[in-house]
């Protein structure tokens, strides 16, 4: 297809943009009943127009079309189609229309989805979401044109890096994209309603689905990340602390504290202002992360890539963002005026210390990821923030909230019982407390600590369950009328029962991996063998072997678990004559409970021999499986009944109040 | 996304290897050369971005690994290798900061925050408490109330 009609189409997009923002905005300024109207148009039909551009941009990879620039320097003719395709959005001008693309996106749903929102308030967002979509339209378009053309094209692409060439990161960067972005939609909403001067509960049932979307996407993503390092970097870490990984976890934790405070602006009419300000803060953060990677200004020293015209231009973005959206706040939040009283001991208080721990570790990792610049900036040399301090710190704040998370579900609105809520957990916490003594008893190795960090994934765990057994009244009614509860809880209580298992769930393979991990680190020739953990290893030879691009040395290694055969593992090293590079295919062998997980390294100096490692984690697999459980929860609460009163429904919504929780 | 542009640049300029601390490195004694891992994987490799000494194959890091072991095997505590590398090679490879004043704010910003916030919670909760529009009383408040006022 011709790429004329891609670039065609995001200067469409980008004239949409601009009318949707001034209808929008207008519109509802004006009460202009036909200007609002068509503010909903222009969303759908900008919506329409990046779906194009980036269709157009997709078939110029698949089609292999190197006349384009970013295409001979990101494909090759004989990569396989998905990482082709995935090719697509493995650059900067790829990844800015992705951006764009789920941002149009997003604008078109709020116009569908949005029909029952006040027809002023759905116009204010739609335009909101406009002014945004003109930033990073201009920015695209004059900064980081993905359709500029190479004169004469060359033969043959440089090819995607190889480490990228892996279906895992096919997926992750449009799942993370989805977080970023939706965050837009209650920056929208939060900026609509600040106008407005209305901020409700109404409004934070409006908003709480499009936080819950962009936060689930975000777990999911984040998680796809720290997979994929796990099993492509080969040496077993799952997170790594660096500025790029930090950059989605600012908005993620900001976001976990607006779906929490959402519910007491949706049920009490409290912490107003707070849940706006966070609706603000979470996109902030989502942009200061763009910022951050796409300006190269963590990357200095390998930023050969970048171009300063684009960092300055996404700062300018930013400050205008944060800027005016945050002395918009302070000019028009002092007049949110919360109308509920409650007690000291309360669900409210609860959530507000819930939120307190969440944006205080958000700081922690924002100052880490930030401090290195500033001190650069300012005293002219350079210090580091590493992993240590992150696990310090971050691990300082979220011991309290972890310790409280049972009790917040426990605590009744407005005057809350502390013996109450104690005497229904302490099922859990003697089940806790049993957790972490046995693991005292069973380690051979690992410190106290470990034993102490088990007892809080179980105590998280137990504690969600007892929530969810406390709701159906488990063995305090018959089990039958017990089941007829549990089949009428609404999708929230399951939501949060999940949310807060699956916390604990991560938490219990973090500390298994890092605690109990066994390691074998040695150069092995064919016959050698190497003991890690319960498992004993033998090398038994390493033959070449050839993939569609690339040729890889390949090892055979059979695994063997008290003497029994379980299967052999073939881990490889793998050269892309495209990019002249290589990788590592790690073999990983899971039993849901460990994981073995085996890499081949380079070749001993005397020729015969092959560095091997070996690696025993137990608990791994929960690290990401708990991360599933997390999303499955928000899922179930993106499911609730009560958020759809007030979306779209075929069929008229029966005038039946909500059962309260 | 984002991790991608930093592996790429990351990629480009290293030679990447699945083994970043190798097997030949390693010291006999098993407590010496387990310091030695600790006190590397606190360190910062000088040539690639985010990664601890530990982690890295650049050669550069390996000479370093090499160093740590040298200065433990001569018989200096862990704060002396440590004061050795940051005297050769300055703060920046020290992946913990030291406390300083120039780090104060890194190591207790976060716990200012969380002392502020704890205070903002504690004068909300306490306005939310005193506001004129208080609860309505339960049944059994209002009998209580009556005879009360009825004696």
């Amino acid at each position: 297809m011709n790429p004329e009609i891609g670039q065609f189409a995001i200067l469409l997009a980008l004239a949409l943009a601009v009318y949707q923002s001034a209808s929008g905005l207008l519109g509802a300024g004006l009460r202009g009943p036909r200007l609002m109207a068509s503010a909903s148009s222009a969303a759908l039909a900008q919506a329409a127009a990046l779906i194009v551009a980036f269709g157009v941009l997709v078939m110029a990879y698949v089609e292999s079309d190197f006349s384009l620039a970013v295409v001979a320097g990101n494909s090759n003719s004989l990569k396989p189609l998905l990482y082709k395709i995935a090719g697509a959005w493995g650059n900067h001008e790829g990844s800015m229309l992705l951006w764009a693309l789920m941002l149009g996106l997003f604008g078109g749903l709020v116009a569908l989805f949005g029909r029952n929102l006040p027809t002023t308030l759905r116009a204010r967002v739609l335009g909101v979401q406009g002014l945004v979509g003109v930033a990073f339209l201009l920015f695209i378009a004059l900064t980081s044109n993905p359709f500029a053309r190479l004169d004469p094209p060359p033969l043959d692409g440089r090819g995607l890096n190889p480490l990228l060439q892996d279906p895992g990161l096919a997926f992750h960067p449009p799942m993370l994209y989805v977080g970023y972005v939706g965050f837009s939609v209650t920056f929208a909403f939060a900026i609509a309603g600040l106008i407005e001067g209305r901020i409700d509960a109404a409004w934070a049932r409006w908003v709480r689905p499009w936080a819950l979307a962009a936060w689930i996407a975000l777990t999911l993503g984040i998680a796809f990340g720290s997979w994929w390092a796990y099993y492509e970097l080969g040496w077993g870490g799952f997170w790594f602390w660096d500025p790029v990984e930090n950059a989605s976890l600012l908005p993620w934790l900001a976001g976990a504290a607006l779906l929490h405070s959402a519910i007491v602006v949706e049920r009490r009419e409290a912490m107003k202002a707070w849940t706006v300000f966070l609706a603000l803060l979470a996109f902030a953060l989502s942009l200061l992360g763009t910022f951050l990677v796409r300006s190269g200004v963590l990357t200095s020293v390998h930023a050969f890539a970048n171009d300063p015209a684009r960092g300055v231009f996404i700062l300018a973005i930013l400050t205008l963002t944060v800027g005016g959206s945050f002395a918009l706040f302070a000019w028009r939040a002092p007049a949110l005026k919360a109308s509920a009283t409650f007690a000291p001991v309360s669900r409210e208080t609860a959530l507000a210390v819930n939120n307190l721990l969440l944006t205080s570790a958000a700081l922690a990792v924002l100052i880490g990821t930030l401090y290195p610049l500033v001190v650069s900036a300012l005293a002219g040399d350079a210090i580091s923030v590493g992993p240590p301090y992150f696990n310090f710190v971050v691990g300082a704040l979220f011991l309290p909230l972890l310790l409280l998370v049972p009790f917040g579900p426990m605590m009744a609105w407005k005057r809350g019982d502390i013996a109450a809520a104690a005497g229904r957990l302490w099922v859990a916490a003697g089940l806790a407390l049993l957790a972490g003594l046995a693991t005292l008893a069973l380690q051979s190795r690992g410190p106290w600590m470990a034993a102490f960090g088990i007892g809080l994934a179980a105590w998280l765990i137990c504690g969600a369950l007892s929530d969810l057994a406390e709701r159906v009244r488990l063995f305090r009614v018959p089990l039958t009328v017990s089941l007829a509860r549990l089949t009428g809880l609404s999708g929230a209580a399951f939501g949060s029962t999940l949310a807060h298992l699956g916390a604990g769930v991560t938490l219990a393979g973090i500390i298994g991996a890092t605690a109990w991990q066994a390691e074998s680190i040695k150069a092995m020739h064919p016959g050698d063998v190497a003991e890690v953990g319960p498992y004993s290893v033998l090398l038994e030879d390493v033959v070449p072997v050839t993939g569609p691009n690339y040729t890889a040395d390949q090892a055979r290694l059979r695994l063997e678990r008290g003497g029994s055969f379980v299967l052999t593992m073939t881990p490889e090293r793998r050269f892309f004559p495209a990019g002249r590079s290589m990788t590592t295919e790690t073999a990983i062998h899971t039993t849901g409970l460990s994981d073995i997980y085996a890499a081949l390294g380079e070749k001993t100096a005397d020729g015969g021999g092959w560095t091997v490692r070996l690696h025993y984690k137990p608990l791994a697999p929960w690290i990401w499986l708990g991360a599933i459980v997390m999303a499955l929860g928000g899922l179930c609460s993106l499911a609730d009944r009560r958020l759809r009163i007030g979306a779209p429904a075929r069929r008229a919504v029966p005038a039946v109040a909500a059962p309260a929780e | 996304m984002r991790r991608f542009l930093a592996l790429l640049l990351l990629a480009l300029v290293l030679p990447w290897t699945a083994a970043a601390f190798e097997p030949g490195e390693a010291l006999d004694d098993p407590a010496l050369e387990a310091r030695a891992r600790a006190l590397s994987a606190e360190r910062r490799c000088l040539v690639c971005q985010t990664e601890s000494l530990d982690d890295s194959a650049a050669p550069l890091a390996q000479d370093l690994r090499r160093l740590v072991r040298e200065r433990i095997v001569a018989g200096d505590t862990d704060e002396e290798v440590l004061d050795y590398i940051v005297a050769r090679y300055g703060e920046y490879v020290l992946l913990r900061p030291r406390l300083s004043p120039r780090t104060w704010l890194l190591w207790l910003g976060p716990f200012g925050a969380l002392l502020i916030g704890a205070g903002a919670i504690w004068w909300y909760v306490r306005r939310r408490r005193g506001s004129p529009e208080a609860e309505a009383l339960s049944a059994e408040e209002e009998r209580r109330l009556r005879e009360i006022v009825n004696d």
